[in-house]
């Protein structure tokens, strides 16, 4: 007699989110961080007509209510015209403040004295403008800018340090990319931004996945991994490419130092982050 | 006994608008006639403080004299006892205490007892141990309900702790609780709410006791205190319990012949009482040998 054999799998946790709790928790989060703790009812955001944005130009609606926020376009004049159009799809569906500032007088402006700029410095000014822009815009209507940035960018360095990180409060940076999606299609954003291939719009038919050579999918399966404390060898263990494992590694080690204020060389017991240490929101 | 549990919304550092707020709950509250009200971890400071837990903290006196001076203000005709977290200045060392004082009583407030948080959270978004001094006692103390003892979030978490308090005599474990909620894989509810009410399912359970955790809620720095205030009978059955993120009271009423009813039914305690010489001589037990070892 064989007895059958129940044999079970190597764990490995799964990504999918109760999108419903998430969207509770995150919009409690923009209230109580806004409004609470900065006495700030108006939110400000780069709205590109990329799912990053345009999930959370809904959850500042739902938490603060669509005639409280401004969403700027801000295009340059290589973007997309597609861009274009997808946010103003969430401006009409929200029913927020939308306005486009073209930032291409400011940027070749400029650019004329860096005839040598190759496109990553390029997409660093653009990026770095548009955050200038930002931050004026908010002064202007005294709202609060609002961060955009996903945790598999945000792990992966695939953002412009000073730029795309800067504003004081970001409800999804914890979330990976298949998280934004999921949350995204629960809210109700469009199907025409939810399944577009994600793209920096830098370049004509540039797309994240090209830029960063693995889907979103299994970078965030292996981000997950690496962040729980897992080896190389246990992650291709439980089906994971050995060449992507080591490029997602790669990445992340490459990168910690822009998740992380400037490095202040420490010369007195009350340096600042070192010895003197205060909550944020204190 | 009435108890309430109090899922507390502090203002980050501002004392006297977090002891308005709880002279308000007694405002709403004292008509009912409760005879425990229960607040969370830190509860007039709020949980994350780091090097401003210098400046925040008080000796176990002032906060006795805080909590009673709100509760005389509120109109409230009878005495009550009430627990509340708060960061404890003991002549320049720093802990991370729960107070339960008898407030409205014409001699003054009584100090009954004062926990100091003895497991120190020091990993991954906790730094307790860097700012604070761990206590060194678990102590049960005399409460109109019967025998009790408290256990500050991280403490609960060890299951040798109710099992210490219940075999001092606890027959009710009071768990004020400041958790950062994570977790948005799992069903309903955060995953670190669903462990929590596990946790604390089990030790009710276990022990027959009652278990009466009262969480904190808001935002501090991006962090969500995940609330989850509720309470746990003898049998270890949820009798009420509260969601992450709204300010609310949980009352429950506890019942000495409760927790008579469920050891004798399942006498797990008795039999722990029985075997635990036998436990506690086994020298594969690492602390004994420690012990031993020590000149």
């Amino acid at each position: 007699m064989t007895l059958r054999l129940l044999e079970a799998p190597l764990d490995e946790p799964s990504l999918a989110i109760n999108a419903a709790l998430a969207a509770r928790w995150l919009e409690a989060f923009l209230r109580d961080e806004m409004l609470v703790r900065r006495g700030i009812g108006k939110a400000i955001l780069g709205l590109s007509g990329g799912i990053d944005s345009a999930l959370v130009a809904y959850l500042c609606a739902r938490a603060l209510g669509p005639e409280n926020v401004y969403a700027i376009r801000m295009p340059y004049r290589t973007s997309s015209p597609s861009s274009l159009s997808d946010a103003q799809r969430i401006v009409d569906a929200l029913g927020i403040h939308g306005e486009t500032i073209e930032i291409t007088d400011a940027v070749d402006g400029y650019l004329k004295h860096a005839s040598d700029a190759d496109p990553r410095r390029k997409g660093n000014v653009m990026a770095r403008m548009r955050m200038l822009v930002l931050f004026d815009q908010s002064a202007r209507r005294g709202a609060l800018p609002v961060g955009t940035g996903n945790k598999t960018e945000r792990l992966m360095g695939y953002f412009t340090w000073h730029a795309d990180d800067t504003p004081p409060v970001n409800p999804i940076g914890d979330l990976y990319k298949t998280q934004v999606w999921a949350l995204a299609r629960h809210l109700g954003v469009p199907n025409e931004v939810v399944d577009k291939p994600p793209s920096a719009d830098l370049e004509a038919n540039q797309t994240d996945e090209s830029d960063l050579g693995i889907t979103y999918a299994r970078a965030d399966r292996i981000l997950n991994l690496i962040l729980l404390g897992y080896k190389d060898d246990a992650i291709v263990a439980r089906g994971h490419d050995v060449a992507e494992v080591r490029l997602v590694r790669r990445r992340l080690d490459a990168t910690h130092w822009k998740r992380h204020l400037p490095t202040t060389a420490l010369v007195s017991d009350t340096a600042i982050n070192e010895f003197y240490l205060r909550p944020v929101d204190l | 006994m009435l108890a309430a549990l109090i899922q507390f919304k502090p203002r980050k550092g501002d004392v006297p608008a977090n002891l308005a707020t709880m002279r308000a709950i007694f405002e709403q509250l004292a008509p009912k006639g409760p005879e425990l009200i229960v607040f969370p971890e830190a509860a007039l400071t709020g949980y994350f403080l780091e090097g401003a837990v210098y400046e925040l903290a008080v000796d176990a006196p002032t906060m006795a004299q805080r909590v009673d001076e709100q509760w005389r203000a509120s109109g409230a005709a009878a005495p009550c006892d009430v627990v509340a977290g708060f960061y404890e200045n003991v002549a320049g060392t720093f802990h991370n205490s729960a107070i339960y004082v008898r407030c409205g009583e014409p001699d003054g407030v009584h100090i009954v007892h004062v926990h100091r948080k003895m497991f120190l959270p020091t990993y991954g978004v906790f730094d307790e141990e860097r700012f604070l001094t761990r206590g060194r006692r678990l102590a049960t103390f005399e409460t109109p309900f019967g025998t009790a003892a408290i256990l500050i979030c991280e403490d609960a978490w060890h299951a040798i702790m109710p099992t210490i308090a219940a075999l001092k005599g606890a027959r009710l474990i009071i768990v004020p609780s400041a958790s950062p909620g994570r977790g948005l894989c799992g069903g309903d509810e955060l995953e670190s709410n669903t462990r929590w009410k596990a946790i604390l399912s089990s030790a009710a359970a276990e022990h027959g006791v009652y278990v009466l955790y009262a969480g904190l809620t808001g935002f501090e720095g991006g962090k969500g205190m995940s609330g989850g205030t509720c309470a746990f009978s003898p049998r270890g059955d949820l009798l009420q319990s509260a969601g992450p993120l709204e300010p609310c009271i949980i009352t429950v009423t506890l019942d000495r012949q409760e927790v008579d009813l469920a050891r004798a039914t399942i006498p797990l305690l008795g039999d722990l009482s029985a075997v635990l010489p036998d436990l506690w001589l086994d020298d594969e037990i690492p602390v004994m040998r420690r012990l031993e070892e020590t000149p």
